[in-house]
């Protein structure tokens, strides 16, 4: 190792860490549909997949068969290039956020003089501001699938997703503002660091007063990703798939992981945000125990069963909310969540203020 | 490093360019716009601006361009048909275009001491935040212009609004 230099040494690593960190992020997609299923089978009082290995944990992997096997159907007078490019764009667009998201405690190690953030794929300054750029350039990739399919149901599909996500945006945006204020920085360490005082206790959530931040969050979230109870670009009974219906084979799965993984990142954003990231919830109270590999492996674990949480609320949502109407949608969010966001935003500067 | 990053996105910047004018359909035409504000992006980042680069991706290519292919998508737009335009803007565009380009390089060349550089931009490798240095000058130095145009913008709004709704 030691005849590399310095860029090359720094280049490996990270090509590693990205191949490490993209390989947990599709199996982790692959089993959050599998979790779907199960847990939605059994709130509706059915047992889901449950054939293949053993309770059905090979399920992905049949899926992921089924998926690459099928014929790829590309519709005659569709735009051909689009068509092609939009999965593509869509499920770039959702894993690349992934990449700022620290799983785990600052550790770093030293290979051949180069300090690498082991649980960090990219520790950026402006890590929030990376999320939010990325998560508006995904828009495109629903946006063009559904035009470029020349389908009325598929472009239908898409006006719904494009004109629901910037709208929502909007109140994500915003509702973020109040824990940047409190933390003082858009670095996502940073932001998790402001919050790891007295465990629980001083989460954002909870400490910071900013629960009214965190539902605006969370119902705006639900609408970025398109997920139930906002899943109107999907509206199976008006639009048959919305923008996917001309998608089929590969095509189709790009976009069903696209989905996923967009649900794994708000999540991942949402417990970094909100409830102090990797950090424990009992903070100082329960000493280090066990070595250092013990204690650096608890903080993932953390996060995990955070995230984890966050993916059972969606699809509890999913099992129980019926469909809200196109109109209720858009009056909620632009008259209800963004003057809420921006209340929210003028408090806790106010408060930071006095106090400061 | 940077002079790699720069090369490669000046050139995405200047093919995405050209791509919009010589594209018929007006979606392909908008998608290279999207290409050359991206790249841009990559260029502040680059330079150490890093809340312009991610202001630059939220703003144009996640909000506005979003709205220009939602219109079009929405209006259906067709391919357009290109004409051989007036003889006018063959004498004179081009000529003109490559004066502009001369002057304006010209002058960044030989007066780039006087006009000073902006401290607005770390490196890449320094952790300086520059977040926290363009809010000091826009809420300082800079206030009165950043709210008149926060005016502006909200009287633009006003006006949309104006015009998009219906006569009783």
């Amino acid at each position: 190792m030691s005849h590399l230099n310095p860029f090359v040494t720094f280049l490996l690593l990270n090509i590693l860490k990205l191949a490490v960190v993209l390989v947990l992020t599709l199996t982790a997609v692959a089993y959050t549909v599998l979790l779907e299923r199960k847990v939605l089978g059994r709130m509706q009082n059915r047992w889901g997949p449950s054939r293949v290995g053993p309770f059905g944990l090979l399920q992905p992997l049949a899926d992921g068969i089924k998926l690459f096997l099928k014929e790829d159907l590309l519709p005659f007078a569709s735009d051909r290039p689009l068509f092609i490019v939009a999965p593509i764009i869509a499920l770039t667009c959702s894993l690349v956020s992934i990449a700022v998201v620290p799983f785990g405690a600052l550790q770093t190690i030293t290979v051949n003089g180069v300090g690498v953030d082991i649980f960090n794929v990219a520790n950026v300054n402006i890590g929030l501001l990376v999320v939010l750029g990325i998560t508006s350039i995904g828009v495109y990739g629903i946006a063009l699938s559904g035009w470029s399919s020349n389908n009325k149901f598929a472009l239908l599909g898409s006006l719904r997703a494009t004109s629901q996500m910037i709208s929502y945006e909007l109140a994500l945006g915003l509702s973020l503002v109040g824990v940047v204020l409190r933390a003082g920085s858009l670095n996502l360490r940073d932001i998790v660091a402001s919050q790891s005082a007295h465990g629980a206790a001083s989460w954002n959530v909870f400490g910071g007063f900013q629960f009214v931040a965190f539902f605006i969050y969370l119902m705006a979230a639900y609408a970025e990703t398109n997920r139930s109870p906002f899943d109107l670009p999907e509206a199976e009974s008006e639009l048959v798939a919305g923008y996917h219906t001309e998608y089929s084979s590969m095509k189709f799965a790009m976009f069903f992981m696209a989905e996923y993984a967009n649900m794994i990142t708000v999540a991942c954003v949402a417990t970094l945000l909100f409830f102090g990231g990797p950090s424990s919830p009992f903070g100082n109270l329960i000493p280090a125990f066990g070595g250092p590999v013990i204690q650096a492996i608890l903080p993932i674990m953390w996060f995990i069963l955070k995230v984890l949480c966050f993916l059972l609320l969606y699809i509890w949502v999913r099992g129980t909310m019926p469909r809200f109407r196109y109109d209720q949608l858009m009056a909620f969010g632009w008259k209800v969540l963004l003057p809420i966001a921006m209340v929210n935003i003028l408090v806790t500067s106010l408060v930071l203020a006095l106090r400061g | 490093m940077q002079l790699a990053l720069f090369l490669i996105f000046g050139g995405l910047a200047i093919a995405g360019a050209i791509n919009l004018l010589l594209q018929k359909h007006p979606i392909n035409s908008a998608l290279s716009l999207v290409v050359v504000m991206m790249s841009l992006a990559v260029l502040y980042w680059s330079l150490g601006a890093e809340f312009l680069a991610a202001a630059q991706v939220i703003v144009y290519s996640g909000a506005i361009m979003v709205l220009f292919v939602f219109v079009i998508m929405l209006l259906n737009a067709g391919e357009e048909e290109h004409t051989h335009g007036s003889r006018a803007a063959y004498i004179a565009g081009f000529p003109g275009a490559a004066a502009i380009f001369c002057v304006l390089s010209f002058v960044f060349l030989t007066e780039s001491k006087h006009l000073g550089s902006a401290n607005l931009g770390g490196q890449l490798s320094q952790a300086s935040n520059n977040i926290a240095e363009i809010s000091s000058v826009l809420f300082t130095k800079l206030l009165l212009p950043f709210e008149v145009t926060s005016i502006l913008i909200l009287v633009a709004i006003l006006g949309a609004v104006v015009l998009a709704r219906k006569e009783q």
